[in-house]
């Protein structure tokens, strides 16, 4: 199923390439083509609904932040994978799909607050879960897991109680073994140690 | 002084009515309900501007929940983030709990046995009653009609206990791991399920004498809130809200996973899209989910409840590990490095009771995934809250908000 699907969105535009994926069919697809692909997969492939926008982080990687869109086809039951390539790895940018599904405008602002992806053409690019003043992108690897401090978002109890949002505590915090090496060295370890027996806790 | 009083004629009352009348439209007012209200069912906020008694603009503000899931996944092992995903959906734990156990499954590309799959279906069948239950009876209390919710919350009442025996903890469950289940069914469960199925029948048609004709519930809710078929798929609203539009789409059906394609069941489906329709589409859902539970238990299969070929990935059951040297040290590294997933990415979706739950993981092998993501379906179902809500009164709202059974826990995740 999935493969026939690839040939048939291949000889429609030749710059997709198919994508691994444990599951249904899925394809790579410049950012600057992203567009004129999801209008063709509305309105002529059926995928009509929108279930899911998404990027990931390749921390090191060049390109660093890939786009994903996961689309469902409501009369075929069909799923369909499409992952973009943001082309600069500082300040990401995806073309917005809004304007051909609704449901991308929540999906995208969540991308944008957490993994700082800016979606062009988006109508109110705003934060939706973390508070609008936050100044980081919480999804991104290079933010601990614990957290950083910062402002707190009502800035009068700010001001009368001096108090910051603060690092969580991490002591006892998910055990993980790293799981490359001899076992010796790859005891189960918390993962973020900003806070363990041998480091005190972080006052502000 | 003595006082004087004025006495008004209905000259006066229309000459004022007039003067108002003339006076410059458009004076409007700024109002917020929530996140702590009674009707938001968790942690919503609505901001809103009303011309009168009519909404002009509704602007949902979330993430008062915000607990940062996917990112505490990306550092666990696959099994420790069980117990967050009862957190999602925190009224039908159970059927996260399998719809997350499914997702990793699917990325290891590994099979659990038959009587494996005939539990989880009984779990995400039993949550979806629980969960519907629960919804039908706040709903009914949103809407006036306190009866029904304490008929609905004592059956559900009953269901937590079955719960509990089956998984050792009411609310939050925890009860699948990648690769099976936490531990068979215990004696007698399955003969106690049935005798819940056949109480809850009887009181589901006590809420439909209370509901379904009733007037009052009627006016509140007929009309009210329609979404249509275009704008539901449009902003991807899944679950008995979209079927409540007309779009026949139910993932048990249309994608079967767990063997659903053997239980013969119907999808409701709407025809409206409006809060009325809501509620039948749950109601008779409890109804279908019963029929399916008869029909698991009717013939449930004998033989292992874990994938037993998955050493890599299933820790073994206690008895084995204390008394095998091979057991011991499997699950000595699972414990440690978590269960060994091969690379790639995968997403998987399940029929929740709210609606779609998705997860998409991206593995690079090992114990960890390098990246979740969780589609919450009451995030996407409230993303239509700007669209709908504007144009109704402000009495509509807790009708409207109680008829898409959102659940925050998952919206904010």
């Amino acid at each position: 199923m999935a493969e026939s699907d690839f040939a048939l969105l291949k000889e429609r535009f030749e710059y997709l390439t198919e994508r691994e994926s444990a599951d249904h069919c899925a394809v790579n697809c410049p950012a600057e083509k992203l567009v004129e692909l999801c209008t063709a997969l509305r309105d002529e492939f059926d995928y009509d609904m929108l279930v899911d926008v998404t990027a990931v982080d390749w921390d090191a990687q060049s390109p660093r932040f890939t786009g994903i869109y996961h689309f469902l086809s409501t009369s075929k039951h069909e799923y369909l994978r499409v992952a973009a390539d943001c082309p600069d790895d500082i300040n990401p940018t995806l073309p917005s799909l809004c304007e051909l599904f609704a449901a991308a405008n929540w999906h995208e602002r969540e991308t944008y607050d957490l993994m700082g992806i800016r979606y062009e053409g988006h109508p109110n690019l705003r934060r939706i879960l973390m508070w609008d003043e936050y100044p980081y992108h919480p999804l991104r690897k290079d933010f601990p897991l614990a957290g950083i401090e910062t402002p707190l978002p009502a800035a009068d109890v700010a001001e009368q109680t001096g108090a910051t949002v603060i690092a969580a505590p991490m002591m006892g915090g998910p055990f993980v073994s790293s799981g490359d090496g001899p076992m010796s060295q790859t005891e189960p370890r918390a993962r973020d140690e900003s806070w363990t027996e041998k480091k005190e806790k972080p006052t502000n | 002084m003595a006082t004087t009083t004025k006495e008004f004629t209905i000259a006066d009352a229309s000459k004022r009515s007039a003067e108002i009348e003339s006076e410059a439209p458009g004076e409007t007012m700024a109002i917020n309900i929530g996140p702590s209200h009674p009707t938001t069912h968790g942690v919503l906020r609505l901001m809103m501007e009303l011309d009168g008694d009519v909404i002009k603009k509704c602007e949902p503000v979330l993430g008062y929940l915000h607990r940062g899931d996917e990112k505490i996944a990306e550092n666990m092992t696959y099994n420790q983030f069980v117990p967050y995903t009862d957190r999602l959906d925190y009224l039908a734990p159970l059927a996260n709990n399998v719809a997350y156990a499914m997702a990793v499954e699917k990325l290891a590309h590994l099979e659990v046995p038959e009587r494996c799959e005939s539990i989880r279906v009984l779990c995400c069948e039993l949550a979806r009653a629980s969960s519907h239950l629960l919804g039908i009876g706040v709903y009914g209390m949103d809407a006036g009609a306190w009866t029904v919710f304490m008929y609905t919350f004592t059956e559900r009442e009953k269901l937590y206990t079955l719960f509990e025996e089956l998984t050792g903890a009411r609310f939050t469950t925890s009860y699948t791991r990648i690769g099976g289940v936490a531990r068979d069914i215990p004696e007698g469960w399955l003969g106690r399920v049935l005798e819940f199925c056949n109480g809850v029948l009887p009181v589901l048609d006590q809420v439909d004498k209370l509901l379904t004709r009733n007037r009052i519930f009627m006016d509140r809710t007929q009309g009210v809130g329609t979404i249509s078929k275009e704008d539901a798929i449009a902003y991807g609203i899944t679950g008995p809200n979209l079927r409540a539009c007309g779009v026949d789409l139910d993932l048990r059906k249309d994608k079967p996973y767990l063997g659903y394609e053997k239980y013969d069941f119907e999808v409701p489906v709407g025809t409206t899209g409006d809060c009325y329709d809501r509620y039948l589409m749950r109601a008779e859902e409890v109804r279908q989910s019963v029929s399916i539970i008869r029909q698991v238990i009717d013939k449930f299969p004998e033989g292992p409840y874990y994938a037993e070929e998955a050493k890599k990935i299933f820790a073994p059951p206690k008895a084995k590990i204390l008394s095998s040297m091979e057991e011991l040290i499997q699950n000595f590294m699972i414990v440690t490095e978590g269960p060994q997933i091969p690379p790639g990415e995968v997403y998987f979706e399940a029929e929740n009771p709210k609606g779609a739950l998705g997860f998409f993981i991206v593995s690079k092998g090992g114990g960890v995934p390098y990246r979740l993501k969780i589609r919450g379906p009451s995030f996407c179902n409230l993303s239509i809250l700007d669209k709908l809500i504007p144009g109704h009164y402000l009495t509509d709202i807790t009708v409207i908000l109680g008829s898409l059974d959102f659940v925050m826990g998952e919206c904010d995740r």
